[in-house]
C-alpha cells in the first residue's frame, strides 16, 4: 500500500500516512485542534479546512454532503471523521 | 432543584401586550433554581413566547418548555384561532423553548415553520417520524416572511449559544425577537424591565454563564444587530427590554470586549501554570518560561496555582493565546488544583489556544497526559508532546525545559519548526 502525506497546519507537523487514512485517525494523536462530537458523520463538530489536495481524499458520502451543507460549511471543508487521504499531500487545519 | 416558592409577582393570568398586535403568550416559572445544571436562579424563569398578528396572517415565535404547554397554549387561545396562525418561528431549539411545539403542531399542522439551516437538524431530532409531515422553512439572514402589514425579517447568529440560533427582527415596530440572546433568568409577571424588579445581576450571570464561552459569536451577533433600529428587544428569557433598549446591546458589546488588547498590542500572551510538591515542577516551570521569554513577539506569564485564586486565573487565561500546565503526578493523578483550573475552563472560549503541559514525577507519570486530554477535551491544540521528568531536573533536562519554551513559543509566534515523521513514529510515542 502507498502512503501520502497529512500536514496539520495547526501544529505545523506532516504525517506520512498509509493511503486510505482517515483524518480522525491521526489528528488526536499529533495534538491538532480538530475536535471530534459524534465521530459518526452526523454532528458536525468536526468540519475541517482543506488548504490544500481536496482533490486527494475520498468523496463525500451522502451523509456527509449533508451533514456539511447542514452546518453551512464551504466549498474546502470536510468531515475530519468521515474523510479519507488517498494520495498525494493534504493540508489541513481546523474548520 | 426545584421547590415551592412564591408566585412572581403579578403574574398575568392571561396574554400581556407588549407592542401594538404583539402578545406575550409565554409561561412563568418562578420555582425554578437550577436551570441547565449549570447555573443558578433566585427566583425562577420565564419561557417567553409571542404571537404577533398582520392583515394577512399570524405568527407564533417560539414556544415554552413541555411542562408548561398548558399555560402556553391557553394564552394563546386567547388571542388567535390555531386556523389562522401562519408562521411558527423557532429561534432556537433547545427543549426550554420547544417543549409545547408537539402540541402546537398537533392542533397547527399547517403552519409553515421557518429555522435556521442549523435548525433543522434538531428539528428533525425533535420530531422524529412526524418531520416530514410538516412545512418547514430553513431561513437565513435577510429572509422574510410577511403578515400583510407586518414582516418577520431572519438574522442568522448561530452560537449565542447553540449552532442553531437566530434571531427574528418585526421590521415594521422595530422589534428584535433574540431567543436566549439578550434574555437573563428572572421571574416577574410585570415582564417589562422597567416595572420589574432588580435583574441586573441576572442579566450579567446569565451572560457569564450562557454566553460567555461564545463571545466572538455574540460580537458577530452583536454586528448583525446593531445598524437595526431598536424601540424594543423581546428575548426568551426575563424581561422584555422596552425601556433603554439600544442600552442592553452596548452593554453586551462592552462584555465581549478585550480587557488586554490595548496592553499586549501585536504580542502574543503565554501563561505557564505550575504547582510543585517537592519543588522540581516549579523548576521546570522556571527554565520553559526562560526559554520561553527569550522570544520578543511572546508575552509570557508565570504563576504558581497555589498563590491565587480560580476565578482571576480564568478572566486571565480567557484572553491569553498559549496556556501551559505544569503538574507533578500524585497518586496517579494530576493534582486537584490543576483540575478545578481546567473543568472551570468551560465558562470561556479556549477553542484554538495553544496548550501544553509538563511536570515531574517519581514513578509513573501520567499527570501530563491526563491534562493534555483535558486540553484537547478544550479544543485547544496541543502541538508539543508534554515533557516529562523523573524526579528533580539535571541541568541538561532543564535546557531540555527551555528548548520546550522556545518552541511553545514559536508557534504562539507563527514561525514553528516544520516536521515530518512516519506514523509509525507516532504510534510507538
Amino acid at each position: 500500500m502507498g502512503t501520502a502525506k497529512l500536514t496539520f497546519e495547526d501544529v505545523a507537523l506532516t504525517v506520512n500516512v498509509p493511503q486510505g487514512t482517515r483524518i480522525i485517525e491521526i489528528s488526536e494523536k499529533v495534538g491538532s485542534g480538530i475536535t471530534y462530537g459524534c465521530r459518526e458523520g452526523e454532528c458536525g463538530t468536526c468540519i475541517t479546512r482543506v488548504v490544500e489536495g481536496m482533490e486527494n481524499l475520498s468523496e463525500p458520502s451522502a451523509l456527509e454532503t449533508r451533514v456539511l451543507k447542514d452546518n453551512l460549511a464551504g466549498r474546502n471543508d470536510r468531515l475530519a471523521c468521515q474523510c479519507q487521504v488517498l494520495t498525494g499531500t493534504v493540508k489541513v487545519r481546523p474548520g | 432543584m426545584t421547590r415551592t416558592g412564591p408566585i412572581a409577582p403579578q403574574a398575568p393570568h392571561g396574554p400581556a401586550e407588549i407592542a401594538a398586535r404583539v402578545t406575550w403568550i409565554g409561561a412563568l416559572d418562578p420555582d425554578l433554581r437550577s436551570f441547565d445544571i449549570i447555573l443558578k436562579t433566585a427566583n425562577g424563569t420565564t419561557y417567553n413566547s409571542y404571537l404577533v398578528r398582520g392583515s394577512d396572517g399570524v405568527a407564533v415565535i417560539d414556544t415554552v418548555k413541555q411542562e408548561f404547554t398548558g399555560a402556553f397554549l391557553a394564552r394563546l387561545e386567547q388571542v388567535a384561532r390555531y386556523d389562522e396562525i401562519t408562521t411558527l418561528v423557532l429561534n432556537h431549539l433547545e427543549p426550554d423553548h420547544t417543549g409545547a411545539v408537539p402540541e402546537f403542531l398537533a392542533r397547527a399542522p399547517h403552519v409553515e415553520i421557518c429555522v435556521s439551516p442549523r435548525g433543522v437538524q434538531v428539528l428533525r431530532a425533535l420530531l422524529k417520524d412526524r418531520f416530514d409531515d410538516y412545512k418547514v422553512r430553513v431561513v437565513r439572514t435577510g429572509d422574510t416572511v410577511s403578515l400583510g402589514d407586518r414582516t418577520l425579517r431572519f438574522l442568522t447568529t448561530p452560537y449565542v449559544h447553540w449552532p442553531d440560533t437566530q434571531c427574528t427582527y418585526l421590521e415594521e415596530q422595530n422589534l428584535l425577537f433574540t431567543c436566549d440572546l439578550l434574555g437573563c433568568h428572572y421571574c416577574d409577571g410585570r415582564l417589562f424591565n422597567d416595572a420589574v424588579g432588580d435583574f441586573r445581576f441576572s442579566f450579567e450571570y446569565y451572560f457569564d454563564h450562557i454566553m460567555r464561552p461564545f463571545k466572538r459569536y455574540v460580537g458577530e451577533a452583536l454586528d448583525l444587530i446593531e445598524p437595526l433600529e431598536i424601540d424594543m428587544i423581546a428575548p426568551g428569557h426575563g424581561p422584555v427590554l422596552r425601556a433603554h433598549p439600544r442600552d442592553y446591546i452596548t452593554h453586551y458589546r462592552r462584555l465581549i470586549t478585550k480587557r488586554l488588547a490595548s496592553e499586549t498590542g501585536d504580542q502574543k500572551t503565554l501563561l505557564v501554570f505550575y504547582v510543585s510538591a517537592y519543588g522540581a515542577t516549579a523548576q521546570m516551570a522556571g527554565a520553559i518560561y526562560e526559554g520561553a521569554a527569550e522570544s520578543d513577539d511572546v508575552r509570557v506569564s508565570l504563576f504558581d496555582i497555589e498563590g491565587g485564586d480560580v476565578t482571576p486565573f480564568i478572566d486571565l487565561i480567557e484572553e491569553a493565546d498559549g496556556l501551559v500546565f505544569g503538574t507533578p503526578t500524585i497518586n496517579g493523578d494530576a493534582v486537584r488544583v490543576v483540575w478545578d483550573m481546567l473543568s472551570s475552563l468551560v465558562d470561556i472560549e479556549t477553542k484554538g489556544k495553544l496548550g501544553a503541559a509538563f511536570g515531574s514525577y517519581g514513578w509513573t507519570g501520567e499527570a501530563v497526559a491526563m491534562v493534555e486530554a483535558r486540553m484537547q477535551g478544550l479544543k485547544m491544540r496541543v502541538p508539543e508532546q508534554g515533557l516529562r521528568i523523573k524526579m528533580h531536573p539535571t541541568p541538561a533536562e532543564l535546557e531540555d525545559c527551555r528548548d520546550f519554551g522556545r518552541r511553545l513559543a514559536a508557534h504562539l509566534a507563527g514561525r514553528p519548526m516544520e516536521r515530518e515523521i512516519d506514523l509509525s513514529a507516532l504510534l510507538g510515542s
